[in-house]
């Protein structure tokens, strides 16, 4: 038998052209994205070497909007519609952080059932975020009923938000000093109604996809995550508390009127891509529980907003502060000069943060693995570009 | 849906910037001047600890927090510059040169694991960019709520900084954005490199005072 050596002399004997693959050819460059149905508008050159993933390198940016430099041309009142665009979809809460550090730096106390309602929007804002990034997750995965599912139920929260603020994703409900306005006429009945069925619906969503052995097959010790490396990566929200640390920002620093909901802090300690997956569903069974708190504990009556000068502004200062969003934690820094409009902002987002450990886990992984791994992150493109 | 949207919020707030706008606007071409005049005493007001904002708040320094601070202060003396101590709120401000070994001792001593987002400012009329390190705790449950505003000023016609990679390795990403928005180049950081803007961007960088957005 002759040897493979022996074949390439042979094969250069009689001129025919065959080469040896050298080690660089093995490697192959994927880049994943910016129009990839699933990566959002977001790319990642990965380089796989047969089936395994060697290299990542994430590229964001597709979709800077410069949210930050813009801040510093408008007031503290014009800034709220465009600062919720990075997340449309949990525009509530990106917002309410915003708001807070405004209070913060300009002395307005919110009225407590302004405090309430916010909180109740954000918790239905959630739920919307949490169900269309599991849509996502869904179809990524090839499992179209976990696509159209959420995508259906959405519309629950999405009609109650409706009836709440007057728009259907983008809502700057939030502003400095409360929200914008009262709660519609029989809306705690129609909420509890629909959070109810939602519960029902979530056993569903359990016995369909999370409990399905191709799912369990696909993310169970994938992509795993520990909590040495989640603390040293500093990631946040569902990704950090999958890995076993109980973090979430409406319990260690309590905003509002957070500190008078009994909930739970729900987290996994195996950290793989099934737990990243599973930590939001948790936490939108927990919300459920919060919004029924929330709807009975509100005050019957009383102001929703604090009166704000027409171009509020404060002293020279700055502010940092956080709320839990669907993605964690949310943060705003904004400095002041005393002036109308912010001297500088800086949005602090947990998709950014999650998106240092996309290389990470990523690396050793096979390539079919990728979108397990990938959109396990809660990583929301528009959010980390900003 | 947007209809809808002003049907109910004629009230004031709503309303009231919106005709504010055409005032700040009018001026707005005039003004640049005026607030980078204004802002900079913002900043340079933590200096004088004591003069503008703090004067409602100082005087009663949370137990807690005062107490980290005092920690941080006897390892490192007067090199830590105490800008303000609020309740869940500490900043302080250090040497470029010392930075690195102080971060070290906040991760190592005293529980600050990861860095939550890597801010810069520019201060024009200081000629300086200050770059702050907002830092947490998850591993250590009375630091949950804390955030430690870590802070060092550069030049700004050359700026340069240590990088805290080595210590804080979830800097990586926000040193690199950073670099790019504000042009601090951060030494030993693996890539000072394009990010989140355009390949092809060929302006200073975007977030320095001086860069102006079109038609602004």
């Amino acid at each position: 038998m002759t040897s493979l050596e022996d074949k390439f002399e042979e094969s250069k004997r009689l001129g025919l052209q065959i080469v040896k693959e050298s080690e660089e050819d093995r490697l192959m460059t994927l880049s994943i994205g910016p129009q990839h149905p699933g990566s959002g508008h977001f790319r990642f050159t990965i380089k796989v070497d047969g089936d395994y993933i060697v290299y990542c390198d994430p590229d964001p940016g597709y979709v800077h909007r410069g949210e930050e430099k813009m801040s510093e041309y408008r007031n503290f009142i014009q800034n709220i519609p465009h600062l919720e665009r990075p997340v449309i979809h949990d525009s509530t809460n990106i917002t309410y952080a915003y708001s807070l550090a405004v209070e913060e730096l300009v002395g307005i106390e919110v009225p407590r059932r302004g405090q309430y309602i916010r909180a109740i929007a954000s918790e239905l804002n959630r739920q919307v975020y949490t169900l269309y990034w599991l849509a996502i997750y869904g179809i990524f995965l090839g499992h179209s009923t976990m696509f159209m599912w959420p995508t259906g139920d959405r519309e629950l929260f999405i009609d109650l938000l409706e009836a709440l603020t007057g728009a259907r994703v983008t809502h700057a409900f939030n502003i400095p000093g409360g929200v914008r306005n009262d709660t519609p006429d029989g809306f705690k009945d129609r909420c509890i109604r629909q959070v109810r069925y939602f519960e029902k619906r979530l056993k569903e969503y359990e016995d369909i996809f999370y409990n399905n052995p191709l799912f369990r097959q696909r993310t169970e010790q994938v992509g795993v995550l520990t909590k040495e490396d989640a603390i040293k990566l500093g990631v946040a929200g569902s990704v950090l508390r999958a890995s076993g640390i109980p973090y979430d920002i409406r319990k260690a620093e309590p905003y509002d009127i957070y500190n008078e909901i009994d909930f739970k802090v729900q987290y996994m300690k195996t950290g793989d891509s099934f737990a990243r997956s599973y930590v939001p569903f948790l936490d939108m069974k927990e919300s459920c529980h919060i919004i029924e708190q929330l709807l009975d504990k509100m005050p019957q009556s009383g102001e929703v907003r604090a009166k704000l000068q027409p171009n509020p502004k404060g002293p020279p200062g700055e502010a940092y502060r956080r709320v839990e969003s669907g993605r964690g934690a949310l943060g705003y820094h904004i400095i002041s000069d005393g002036t109308p409009k912010p001297y500088r902002v800086k949005i602090s987002v947990g998709s950014f943060r999650n998106m240092l450990a996309l290389p990470f886990l990523l690396v050793g992984q096979k390539l079919a693995d990728m979108p397990s791994v990938y959109w396990s992150l809660n990583y929301w493109p528009v959010e980390a570009d900003r | 849906m947007s209809s809808n949207n002003n049907k109910e919020e004629p009230k004031k707030p709503a309303a009231a910037p919106p005709a504010k706008p055409s005032t700040t606007k009018t001026t707005a071409p005039a003004k640049p001047a005026t607030p980078a005049a204004a802002k900079p005493p913002a900043p340079a007001a933590p200096k004088p600890a004591a003069a503008a904002p703090p004067p409602k708040k100082e005087p009663e320094p949370p137990a807690f927090e005062k107490g980290l601070v005092d920690e941080i202060k006897k390892k490192f003396g007067d090199s830590i510059k105490t800008v303000f101590i609020r309740p869940l709120r500490i900043k302080i401000q250090v040497e470029p040169r010392d930075i690195t070994e102080v971060a070290t001792f906040l991760r190592d001593s005293m529980g600050f694991d990861h860095a939550e987002s890597v801010t810069g400012t520019d201060y024009p009329k200081d000629g300086q960019i200050e770059v702050t390190y907002h830092l947490g705790s998850y591993s250590r449950d009375d630091l949950g709520a804390q955030v430690l505003s870590l802070t060092t000023r550069t030049n700004r016609d050359d700026a340069r900084l240590p990088t805290l990679i080595n210590v804080y390795k979830s800097v990586e990403y926000h040193e690199r954005e950073t670099f790019e928005m504000l042009g601090v180049y951060f030494d030993g950081h693996p890539r000072n490199e394009r990010f989140l803007l355009p390949e092809d961007w060929a302006d200073i960088p975007p977030l320095r005072k001086d860069f102006r957005i079109k038609g602004r």
